[in-house]
């Protein structure tokens, strides 16, 4: 069984960033692989230890600096990796259906029998790459798995799905399918320094538009960002002042009032 | 095609409070569209929810009675056949796990742009939609190309619908595809030896805790302040406590006469399992984290110098 698995390089702000435009400005800016693709990776590559899956394969659009982030991946335990990127995607917001577009395109070059990612990006937080893409390639799907069991020869993933208030519903899905993967579905691996040297030698296919047979129509978007501000906060928190000491005993006034004690 | 289809959402015999707030967010944009509002509810006693779901503002009611529970294809069918047999062009569906696991398969069959989890929406010429990004620290506007689209919507952000209505009712019949993804069950997270819904005084644990070992400092303070220990999603995922512990969307609602959030940013999600608590106290190093904006008092410190002092205050 082969496992592709899509993986993000998430933006995260520090405490105190600036707006320039319709983004955060690049200096105010980490990158990291998104936390919920880590999840996704762990899986994959438990299936290739448990000997289910036979190649693991990490996908991502993103551009070149993204390559570090993908060598996580590959250091986790990911045979090799593709990574889409064009100037098409420099020009604006990619919505869900050119991000769908495009790993369609992978799909079909590396055939995979099961597709793992997150459930959502950190950054942009929309949650629907993976059903859509499941939607347009014809397989089977699952949003939001917090546990994964694969029976291969049944051609079927026991998964429960995490839904709201301490709920979980078991289905089986048939594969091939395209599962979104919840935190806390394993204990993703730190990559360990013989993983990240490995990484080193392992394969990442740069590939672009044109490469997978698309132009820049073809993942032109229908959304648009048209403004980024950061919201008024409607905070009438009383902040307690002072040093460590001195904040703490005014809680302690405020915790006693409230008739907290031992 | 003014029209505007909301789908309800419901889950072992009950409609959920997201539907009756998907309905007013679905009427405020029908009448920005001069539309009439339709509502579809699938599956189950379809007859009770739509008794259930006529509230004020719903022109017309489509019920599906095919299946019992959340089926993703009865959904995905129910929708596409509603969109070819109203006027409807925009749809309308709640941000929760089971939309998120249907509407992204709608807008792409129907060829529809999607925007999800939105917070807000101004509809003039066109459809502008209000989101966050980076997890809750900015909030964007976006527009959206063309008349028709998929809207997920944000819970607790439109007040539910109110008031008796008076929508025709009508049932479709749907013809679905055979489902590959079964649902063969639902299993409660453990409720262990302690319900966290029960305490009066919770110290909740966030990320900022950084290390399982750390964990004895905010135990020392429950201990110093007879309060119950529960955490935030990270920690639960990491394992240093167990689900029981969890207070959050996906865990347990709580509504203690006060909260001690330590660490916690204050995601929506974990928002949405606190803020009914009496009081909100917070501590957190950034002073820009969410958990401030619903806290009613507090420290913008290291908790690792306040808890102590705290936990002296106490001793």
């Amino acid at each position: 069984m082969k496992v592709l698995v899509t993986v993000k390089e998430v933006a995260e702000p520090d405490d105190d960033f600036a707006i320039e435009g319709t983004d955060i400005a690049e200096a105010d800016l980490e990158y990291d692989l998104n936390e919920w693709d880590d999840y996704a990776v762990e899986a994959a590559v438990q299936l290739a230890e448990a000997g289910i899956a036979d190649e693991v394969v990490a996908v991502t659009i993103g551009p070149e600096r993204s390559e570090e982030t993908i060598r996580m991946a590959l250091a986790k335990g990911a045979d090799r990796a593709v990574r889409v990127w064009d100037d098409a995607f420099e020009a604006g917001f990619a919505d869900v259906a050119a991000k769908v577009t495009t790993f369609e395109a992978v799909v079909e070059a590396e055939e995979p029998d099961l597709i793992l990612g997150g459930v959502q990006a950190a950054d942009t937080g929309f949650g629907a790459t993976g059903v859509a893409l499941a939607e347009r390639i014809g397989f089977e799907h699952a949003a939001v798995v917090n546990d994964l069991d694969i029976d291969a020869d049944a051609g079927v993933a026991q998964v429960h799905r995490e839904l709201e208030g301490g709920v979980e519903e078991l289905t089986d899905v048939d594969l091939p399918a395209v599962l979104t993967v919840q935190t806390g579905l394993n204990e993703p691996r730190y990559a360990s320094l013989r993983g990240i040297r490995q990484a080193q030698r392992k394969e990442i296919d740069a590939t672009d538009l044109a490469d997978l047979g698309l132009t820049a129509d073809d993942v032109a978007s229908a959304l648009e960002i048209t403004s980024m501000y950061e919201p008024e906060s409607e905070s009438d928190a009383e902040i307690l002042e002072g040093d460590a000491g001195e904040s703490a005993a005014r809680l302690a006034e405020v915790l006693r009032d409230k008739g907290v004690s031992a | 095609m003014s029209d505007v289809l909301v789908v309800a959402e419901h889950r072992r015999g009950e409609i959920r409070d997201v539907s009756y707030e998907a309905i007013t967010a679905g009427r405020e944009l029908a009448d920005a569209r001069d539309g009439d509002l339709h509502l579809a509810v699938v599956s189950g006693d379809v007859e009770q929810f739509a008794d259930d779901l006529n509230r004020k503002g719903v022109d017309a009611i489509h019920t599906v009675a095919n299946g019992e529970e959340f089926d993703h294809n009865v959904y995905q069918a129910s929708v596409e056949r509603l969109l070819g047999e109203t006027d409807a062009g925009a749809v309308v569906i709640p941000n929760s796990v089971n939309g998120l696991d249907y509407a992204p398969a709608v807008a792409e069959a129907s060829d529809l742009p999607l925007v999800t989890d939105a917070v807000g929406f101004e509809y003039d010429d066109g459809m502008t939609v209000t989101r966050e990004m980076y997890g809750s620290k900015v909030e964007t506007t976006v527009d959206v190309t063309g008349d028709r689209f998929v809207l997920t919507v944000r819970g607790g952000e439109w007040a539910p619908a109110e008031g008796v209505g008076d929508a025709a009712v009508g049932a479709v019949d749907v013809d679905h595809p055979e489902s590959g993804a079964r649902v063969t069950g639902f299993e409660e997270v453990a409720g262990g030896d302690v319900d966290i819904a029960d305490a009066d005084v919770l110290v909740s644990v966030g990320r900022g805790i950084d290390e399982e070992e750390n964990l004895e400092v905010v135990e020392e303070l429950a201990d110093a302040l007879g309060a119950t220990l529960s955490a935030s999603r990270p920690i639960v995922d990491n394992g240093w406590l167990p689900k029981n512990r969890q207070v959050g969307q996906s865990g347990k609602v709580v509504t203690p006469d006060v909260y001690i959030a330590v660490g916690i940013s204050g995601a929506v999600q974990h928002v949405a399992g606190m803020k009914g608590s009496d009081t909100i106290v917070a501590i957190n190093t950034d002073p820009n984290a969410p958990i401030f904006d619903i806290a009613d008092y507090g420290i913008v410190g290291d908790l690792f110098d306040v808890v102590p002092e705290l936990v002296d205050e106490f001793a």
